[in-house]
């Protein structure tokens, strides 16, 4: 058969590492900068340096410009090889590379300006979600069409993940990113309360699964074998491994939410599927583990397989822990604590880091035809690495721990022991400066990666267009009668697609639509009203501010939560919550239940300096917030997005809207009058007094019969 | 949410999750049998598709 002769396109490959090790710098820093406020709150300098702001900032940059550009790197790479063709078109190629670097810089230059959607891992606003989307299928289009011209009949496992991950995040970040714009920089999730929770964390959960997982799985899959030159240990246990992992990853969801307001049966179906996890999960693990067998005197010597093996190692522990976590018990105790902060960084420092880290260090020298500058550098950083996530994560399980065991304490009395909130977080103070530490010494080695790297760039050339040489696919489709339909489909990527979107959509669809229809599963409360238009200004700023991150609107029922915070939350409360903002961690107390509980001069002396209020306090001062005017040009067109979204306000309500702003910020002010704060009823305090003092009010006018959760 | 009020018309539409759940039931036990009886040959193959020796007339590294 006639041999074609093409070449492999190393140079889109060479512009993604670049990235990815560009951007890692950048998210790990934010990282670092975060983790010292916690420490020393004045580091938080300026509003656009604010935690609540930067942190969207490091978790978006790690997860989708730090892994991103990685995934496209080892994809870029191995699919070219394992489709025996060069990518399907170099411009579509250059439209993925700088279409995606020019969305991470404008998530850079909008989230420190507090332009964000309010929910957790897709704050980006819509305008950014459009570009997102359409980068997005252009990676696929390219993808695809590099499949479809291949020379090798079959599709090795790791192209089924790069395709399921494809079609997972573009259905998730399609369902979750349905927003009304209001503005160019603001727009309204058109899900509202549980059922926004529930899309957030079906998609949060998912892009953990298919954009930091099934990517990197079909990564693993190539670049293991590749590097201790060996074949996978079983192909057989991968294809189990792939259909059970996406099958089940989909509908783990809901354990984001258990002992929340999200009704129960979803609750329980989330932690059944959150428990069988673990049995592709270490399917998986096992391998690329036992691939290493009796090569680990190669292990040994070889730094790239180090950092391999470290990686598939975290990805089990960190895939042991998920179901554990899921279970309800074991969840009481580490949901919003640092527990969770811990177990995503085996993840992100163990899993996705090291396994980067071993790409890198074993493709760079390939591409620039030299060898690795210097194992020695390569060693330390695998050593710093290690020793950065061991000292990063076990003081935040000591902290999750301790905080969890300090907020259920009851004195023999029936007294909550601990009952200031604060007490539970200046105790971690010694664990956070560790953390911080352990955080330093990760971003060390990979400045240490750096620095390898661009020394082993100077001393090669990059071999940008590699020659290679393969027989086309005869049009003998290579199938016989009685042929077994699995190889039938390994040879067909689009069926393969769709099959797996079926399998995706359908798990998907059994958790959302129940919620969706069924009226039964959020029952209505007739005190809770819409929000007026100062409290509905005062909660963008609350958005703005990303005062979720460390602030939960959720209070669990249970007996140390409600002695803390008062009556539990219903779901019924949150049915004008558009986007929710139940949020996921307490580093500071939660303010479900704060309405009314200080005058208004606490909160805006609070405001101006926490530690003045709450001495010891780690949150930031937003004294910016009471010189900053109130922008009541946006009222009215608000008030018309949340009636098209379903919000009963009367008709013609969005012409007197900001004549009752006015009125309620009048009374504020007069309040604050009365303890000797002089203000102006047009600043941006007085809207956010309005809506903390709003929180959870609602309830408490309805007692005594409150409907509970089903 | 219009399309609610089209789902909700649907009589015995509860019992599409149980249908679903059986369906990928026995998908994964003739998957699974699949894998443990499927051809040696064909295994072995599919295995090395990674390592391919025409696949580059690159020889830097081989």
């Amino acid at each position: 058969m006639q041999v074609e002769k093409f070449s492999y396109d190393n140079k889109i490959v060479k512009q993604f590492a670049f990235a990815t090790i560009l951007w890692g710098l950048v998210g790990m820093l934010v990282g670092l900068l975060i983790a010292l406020q916690l420490i020393y709150p004045q580091l938080n300098l300026i509003p656009q340096t604010t935690f609540g702001r930067l942190r969207p900032l490091h978790t978006n940059a790690v997860i989708f410009a730090f892994v991103g550009n990685a995934i496209f790197m080892g994809v870029y790479y191995s699919l070219q090889r394992l489709c025996k063709a060069r990518m399907f078109n170099d411009t579509l190629s250059k439209i993925h590379f700088w279409g995606w670097q020019l969305i991470i810089v404008s998530a850079a230059l909008t989230l420190p300006f507090g332009i964000t959607s309010g929910k957790e891992y897709a704050e980006l606003e819509w305008p950014i979600d459009l570009a997102i989307a359409v980068i997005w299928l252009v990676f696929g289009w390219n993808m695809f069409g590099t499949i479809i011209k291949r020379r090798e009949r079959h599709l090795y496992v790791g192209i089924w993940f790069y395709i399921a991950t494809f079609i997972t995040v573009t259905l998730l970040h399609v369902v979750n990113s349905v927003e009304l714009p209001v503005s160019l920089f603001k727009s309204y999730s058109v899900y509202a309360g549980v059922q926004d929770a529930l899309v957030q964390w079906w998609y949060g959960h998912n892009a953990v699964a298919f954009f930091l997982t099934t990517s990197y799985l079909g990564l693993m899959y190539y670049f293991i074998p590749k590097a201790s030159n060996r074949p996978i240990y079983s192909y057989r246990l991968s294809i189990i491994h792939f259909w059970a992992l996406i099958f089940l990853y989909i509908w783990a969801g809901p354990h984001h939410l258990l002992y929340t307001a999200l009704p129960d049966w979803a609750q329980s179906l989330g932690v059944v599927f959150s428990f069988m996890l673990i049995a592709p999960s270490w399917g998986g693990m096992i391998n690329g583990l036992l691939t290493l067998r009796g090569a680990w005197d190669k292990v040994r010597e070889d730094v790239v397989l180090k950092f391999m093996v470290v990686a598939i190692t975290a990805y089990g522990m960190a895939t042991f822990e998920g179901p554990m976590l899921s279970l309800k018990k074991v969840n009481a105790i580490a949901h919003y604590t640092d527990w969770i902060v811990a177990h995503v960084h085996i993840g992100a420092l163990g899993w996705n880091g090291f396994l980067t880290f071993g790409i890198l260090y074993w493709l760079i020298p390939r591409i620039y035809r030299t060898e690795l500058y210097s194992k020695r550098l390569a060693n330390t950083h695998f050593w710093l690495g290690s020793l950065g996530i061991l000292f990063y994560a076990i003081p935040l399980y000591w902290a999750g721990f301790t905080q969890y065991l300090m907020w259920q304490e009851f004195t023999p009395e029936g007294f909550l022991k601990y009952p200031n909130f604060l007490e539970t977080v200046t105790q971690l103070m010694p664990m956070y400066a560790m953390r911080a530490l352990g955080g330093t010494m990760y971003l060390l080695g990979f400045v240490i990666m750096a620095y390898n790297i661009v020394k082993t760039v100077k001393a090669g050339s990059l071999l940008e267009n590699e020659a290679a040489e393969a027989a086309p696919l005869s049009n003998d489709e290579g199938g016989h009668a009685g042929e077994h339909w699995h190889r039938w489909i390994e040879r067909r990527p689009v069926q393969l697609m769709l099959l797996s979107l079926v399998v995706v959509i359908i798990g998907g669809a059994i958790e959302m639509i129940p919620t969706f229809m069924i009226k039964s599963n959020i029952p209505t409360i007739a005190s809770v009203k819409p929000y007026t238009p100062l409290e509905l200004q005062g909660r963008d700023i609350y958005i703005r501010e990303g005062c979720y991150t460390c602030h939960s609107q959720m209070v669990r029922p249970l007996r140390f939560e409600t002695a803390r915070y008062g009556e539990y939350s219903k779901a019924g409360e949150f049915i004008y919550d558009h986007p929710f903002q139940w949020g996921s961690k307490r580093t500071g107390p939660d303010l479900a239940r704060v309405g009314g509980k200080y005058p208004d001069s606490w909160h805006y002396n609070h405001m101006m300096d926490p530690t003045s209020m709450s001495p010891g306090s780690i949150m930031p001062q937003y004294s910016f917030l009471l010189d900053a005017e109130l922008d009541t040009t946006s009222t009215s067109g608000k008030i018309r997005a949340m009636q098209t979204l379903g919000v009963p306000y009367p008709v013609g309500f969005d012409k007197i809207a900001n004549k009752e702003l006015i009125k309620q910020a009048d009374e504020i002010t007069a309040s604050l009058k009365k303890d000797g704060i002089e203000t102006l009823n047009d600043r941006e305090i007085v809207a956010l007094i309005a809506y903390l003092q709003r929180l959870g009010r609602d309830i408490k006018a309805s007692h005594p019969t409150v409907t509970v959760n089903k | 949410m219009k399309f609610i009020n089209y789902l909700e018309s649907i009589s015995g539409i509860e019992i599409y999750p149980m249908i679903s759940l059986s369906v990928f039931f026995v998908f994964f036990l003739v998957l699974t049998i699949w894998a443990l009886t499927a051809n040696k040959e064909h295994i072995t193959e599919m295995k090395n598709i990674p390592f391919e020796k025409s696949n580059s007339t690159d020889s830097f590294f081989i």
